[in-house]
């Protein structure tokens, strides 16, 4: 989440050279000041930086470890919220049906979540700048070449194709993060396409031809810093797209494996038990999962109000 | 043209990855069939054959209107899926509808409106509504309506009439509780997003000029907003949606998985779980097809009605 949220920050300082005109007040400060005009979205930064944190301690802040075999047992299952389990660890959210602690499980099921959505999303970054840019760069035949690639993929909805792809791949954590990429590329490629290709025209990519710097210097230097913006936005949504998308993967039973479920995964296990009343084993992993995707939406959302320039004024 | 080379490409994408996928054979054989047993079988299936033999085979019967034979129900793939096709169809259609009736109403109040709380409360749902993962929310309203309150069941699909040869399930009470559930949770994703292109349609056209002429010929608001902002936020709404059917048509995996809703979708996760692999070959090609073809029209359709498309294509 970190490098994330870092980038609006890197972006910004880029553009210090070339805008300075302000005075005391930085593109930096401005966006910030900017950002923080929304309360609900500040607020949502909060919660993310919690869960985030949370995700990452999650050996030192979990009751109980859910993947230790030894400790979880199977005279603990479907405890209601609040019993104490065998171990005599009160379980406040419940158990699961393999006596699995709730709050552990969520807490180790949100840093799976979590994880494979951020490592998709940057994954299928890299891979769709490279591939955006290099298309509007090049142009002619090349550009033809990919976008009808990104246009044929995009006409595909992204839950049939990653279905495909894990139906052929079979389940597991490397497995998941390769069909999420392949989902998610083809964004990133059109939207950082659509941008290079205005910034392209500018002065300063002329100059830089003139002073006959090699184009990768151009590509990734010149053009790359200038055509950011929109990547952060498109990043922080499909992000919050990909959690909720192996979230669903894993619910139909594909994606995650049983042995480290995610919170898709545990909502799907309790999903047999709901039809008996026992709501707690899907509800509240379905809340963190809501909790997480809506506040990064927030972020998203404004961010996109922020460094929008034909919004601003 | 272009079309067609798409469709044989994904054939060739879909028969070769689902050909990766485990051997079906462990499935179906028994566990005490000896080796003779185990072979006759492989071959009555034709899966000795080298990888591009069957692929050949694949697309000459395919053409023919022959997906091959479910190895689970030993019954023609495509009759299987196109029997549990109006199902899902309806469940899209009553959704689609769902969208449209609920969503511009909701989208151009918020438009004309764009301060007030209730349009504020409309958007804050519309970001909930493109959030929340569809299958949640599925469990969610089986939890509230049939486990707690008990109004409506929780699975299946109701009553079913035959109309005009397909069995319709809507027009009882018995099929329309059934159907009312599911088809509002495959709704709400599109329903947000309707609600956000109609606002975004009303916002700019209250500010062209025949607005203001309409309104300087003092006509009354109320036909204003019906006839004047209603006739021309509603082209790029329609086409998104028919953009988005085939959408809907794929999300249905899930509404259907959730519900227990005897479709097309539920039966490729069945067969997904028994490593059926025609059928699975068999769905995918449909939802190929479908996709194909529903952008087709809708390029026709712009051609016809866009004049600037028709005469970009006359140059070129």
């Amino acid at each position: 989440m970190t490098i994330i949220e870092n980038n609006p920050e890197l972006m910004a300082e880029d553009r210090n050279d070339e805008e300075n005109y302000e005075g005391a007040q930085t593109p930096l400060r401005r966006f910030l000041s900017d950002f923080c005009e929304a309360r609900l979205a500040v607020f949502g930064f909060f919660i993310i930086l919690v869960i985030a944190l949370v995700a990452i301690m999650a050996p030192f802040i979990a009751p109980t470890d859910p993947y230790n075999l030894a400790t979880v047992s199977i005279l603990d299952s479907r405890l209601e919220p609040g019993e104490a389990m065998m171990s005599g660890t009160i379980a406040y959210l419940g158990t699961d049906g393999a006596g699995r602690d709730m709050v552990s499980a969520m807490i180790y099921g949100l840093r799976i979540s979590l994880g494979v959505g951020i490592g998709s999303g940057i994954i299928a970054m890299l891979i769709g700048i490279s591939f955006g840019l290099l298309s509007a760069y090049a142009g002619g035949k090349i550009d033809s070449v990919f976008m009808r690639i990104v246009d044929i993929q995009l006409s595909f909805p992204a839950i049939l194709v990653a279905l495909v792809l894990l139906v052929t791949l079979g389940k597991g954590v490397d497995k998941t993060i390769i069909a999420l990429v392949v989902v998610q590329w083809a964004y990133y490629a059109r939207t950082i396409r659509g941008t290079a290709l205005v910034e392209r025209r500018r002065e300063y990519i002329e100059s830089a031809v003139c002073l006959g710097l090699s184009k990768n210097r151009i590509m990734f230097r010149h053009l790359l810093p200038n055509c950011l913006a929109p990547m952060i936005v498109v990043g922080t949504m499909q992000i919050a797209h990909a959690i909720s998308l192996e979230a669903t993967l894993s619910f139909l039973g594909l994606g995650m494996p049983q042995t480290e479920p995610s919170l898709g995964r545990l909502i799907s296990n309790g999903f047999e038990y709901i039809l008996s009343g026992k709501y707690w084993i899907s509800v509240y992993p379905g809340i963190a999962l809501l909790i997480t995707i809506v506040s990064i939406n927030l972020v998203g959302d404004r961010l996109r109000d922020v460094l929008n320039p034909r919004l601003q004024k | 043209m272009q079309s067609a080379l798409v469709v044989v490409i994904m054939s060739f994408i879909v028969f070769s990855g689902v050909f990766l996928v485990g051997d079906p054979v462990e499935i179906l054989v028994s566990d005490d069939a000896d080796q003779e047993e185990r072979e006759m079988m492989i071959k009555s299936m034709g899966l000795d054959k080298p990888f591009l033999v069957q692929y050949g085979i694949f697309i000459s019967k395919a053409v023919r209107g022959d997906l091959g034979d479910s190895f689970v129900f030993q019954e023609p793939a495509l009759l299987l899926i196109l029997d549990r096709m109006p199902a899902t169809m309806e469940l899209a259609v009553v959704a689609l509808l769902i969208a449209i009736i609920f969503g511009i109403p909701l989208g151009v109040w918020a438009g004309l409106k764009p301060e007030s709380l209730a349009s504020k409360s409309i958007m804050t749902g519309s970001i909930l509504g493109f959030s929340l993962p569809t299958f949640w929310v599925g469990i969610m309203m089986i939890l509230l309506f049939a486990v707690l309150l008990g109004w409506l069941p929780s699975t299946g699909r109701g009553d079913v009439q035959i109309i005009l040869g397909m069995p319709i399930s809507v027009f009882s009470w018995d099929g329309f509780s059934h159907v009312l559930m599911p088809a509002v949770n495959l709704a709400l994703f599109k329903l947000s997003m309707v609600i956000r292109l109609a606002r975004a349609g009303t916002r700019e056209v209250m500010h062209q000029d025949y607005i203001k002429f309409a309104r300087a010929k003092g006509l009354k608001e109320s036909r204003i907003i019906l006839v004047h902002v209603l006739k021309n936020i509603l082209i790029p709404v329609v086409t998104v949606l028919g953009l988005e059917f085939g959408g809907l048509v794929a999300f249905s995996v899930v509404t259907e998985t959730v519900f227990a809703w005897p479709g097309m979708g539920k039966l490729l996760i069945d067969s997904i779980g028994l490593l059926d692999r025609p059928i699975i070959v068999a769905y995918l090609m449909i939802i190929v097809f479908l996709f194909v073809f529903i952008n087709l029209v809708v390029d026709i359709c712009y051609s016809i009605l866009d004049p600037r498309v028709r005469l970009e294509d006359i140059k070129s």
